[in-house]
């Protein structure tokens, strides 16, 4: 029973608590690019979900044969070989998405959702709970760029997964669904949940520059003691904190 | 000839850039911008890897991937081939030039994961340029990237000071200033037709 509900917590956190677009701040590349349409944003998250589920089964599995120095190299290996195999499955099946992601697609290998994932959860927790951990924060990616697209879809284009709307759809806004416009929807969408996570009492979300990186560990910048994150060492150590928590949970 | 290769080179500072129309590299375009230093020092990090990257895989996409049909491979080898040369750069750089090493090399790690170099090698070969075509378009994309970094990192600086509304403090007032910036390079859209064409 008890297992049961944690498993439901590893779940749940990747949507709302833990968002990884709107709370950590990650993945912010395709979060802007692909959330033209509503149809391209959901292909996306679907995609990226995949991988995110697959790469960390896998990446769990093998977390006792990786060693520690050749880690990094492994898990992109691994990433990699998912996305290639999602890449083909979309161009044989779903050409139509294919050529609306474009480039977007094997640019999921350097998504930093899923390299995070890999290096903050999947390398210490078993299969099932790094398994549903990605599914997780799949769900959350796919609900985070839904609502987006929503927004910059029905404004820009007027229209919504390509049916008509009445009023907007005689005069779409077309500045939403250019780049200023994803920049512009991104902010104020920050701007809101910030605001709803404040009236919780939680942090607000914000650009947590280096320590949320998977590459951290190895960055130089971080040596240097000039990465912008030392600058905030309140956050910083909030982040090891949680980390540990969800080791001992699992 | 050369009048192609100026074309495609302003296109992608311009018309086409990484960071503003095409969303690559926004991770550091938002995370190092903060100071003007650093976003000159990353940027010609950027630069210098994404012109290296170019260099290297196309070869290594010509004569070995497609000569063995096996073009399925190409992100697997490219990430791996950036990640590989990045970090022989890096040794390299520690090594016989510790002067380049203290301006560049502390960024080069970062630029491993940086979608903006995966990106710029794969749409190359999308776009199906031969080498001197992907060697301007790569320069481009990274100078392109260089402008927007610096003019960000100037936005910023002056937004520091600035008394931004409590709930847009942060994150969203930072999104919107570059939403801003974005629209400048808009007003880009066809000039490169209009001298070229």
């Amino acid at each position: 029973m008890a297992e049961k509900k944690s498993l439901g917590k590893e779940f749940t956190k990747g949507i709302i608590a833990e968002n990884p677009v709107l709370r950590l701040v990650l993945g912010t590349c395709p979060t802007l690019a692909t959330t033209t349409s509503v149809e391209s944003a959901l292909g996306m998250g679907l995609a990226a979900s995949i991988v995110l589920v697959c790469s960390n089964i896998v990446i769990s599995a093998l977390r006792k044969v990786i060693p520690d120095k050749v880690r990094i190299p492994a898990y992109i290996v691994i990433i990699a070989s998912f996305v290639t195999i999602v890449q083909m499955a979309v161009k044989a099946f779903l050409p139509s998405l294919d050529e609306q992601l474009g480039v977007y697609l094997p640019l999921i290998v350097v998504n930093c959702i899923i390299l995070g994932r890999a290096e903050a959860f999947a390398s210490k927790n078993p299969v099932l709970a790094s398994a549903i951990d990605g599914l997780g924060m799949g769900v959350g990616f796919t609900a985070a760029l839904f609502l987006m697209s929503s927004v910059r879809e029905i404004f820009g284009a007027g229209t919504f997964l390509g049916t008509n709307i009445p009023v907007i759809g005689n005069n779409p806004m077309l500045i939403f669904i250019l780049p200023p416009g994803g920049f512009f929807v991104f902010g104020i969408l920050m701007a809101v949940v910030n605001k709803m996570a404040e009236s919780k009492g939680k942090q607000r979300a914000e650009l947590r520059g280096c320590e949320a990186c998977p590459m951290a560990q190895n960055c130089s910048l971080n040596k240097k003691a000039e990465c912008e994150a030392k600058e905030k060492p309140a956050v910083k150590a909030a982040a090891p904190a949680e980390e540990k928590k969800e080791v001992a949970e699992a | 000839m050369t009048k192609e290769l100026i074309a495609i080179l302003l296109t992608a500072i311009l018309t086409q850039n990484f960071v503003l129309a095409k969303f690559l590299g926004i991770c550091p375009f938002l995370g190092v911008s903060k100071k003007l230093n650093t976003a000159v020092g990353m940027s010609a990090a950027v630069i210098f890897v994404m012109a290296l990257a170019t260099a290297v895989t196309f070869p290594i996409n010509k004569y070995l991937l497609v000569k063995f049909d096996l073009e399925y491979l190409q992100t697997i080898v490219f990430i791996l081939v950036i990640a590989a040369l990045v970090q022989l750069v890096e040794i390299i750089l520690k090594k016989y030039m510790p002067a380049l090493y203290n301006a560049l090399g502390i960024y080069l790690p970062l630029i491993t994961t940086n979608c903006a170099v995966l990106g710029v090698v794969i749409l190359n070969i999308d776009e199906g340029y031969n080498f001197a075509q992907s060697m301007f378009s790569s320069v481009g994309a990274g100078l392109g990237f260089m402008l927007a970094m610096v003019m960000f990192a100037g936005v910023r600086e002056r937004l520091e000071s600035c008394e931004v509304p409590k709930f847009m403090q942060g994150l969203p007032i930072t999104l919107v200033a570059a939403s801003l910036v974005s629209v400048s390079f808009l007003g880009f859209t066809g000039i490169v037709e209009n001298i070229f064409g």
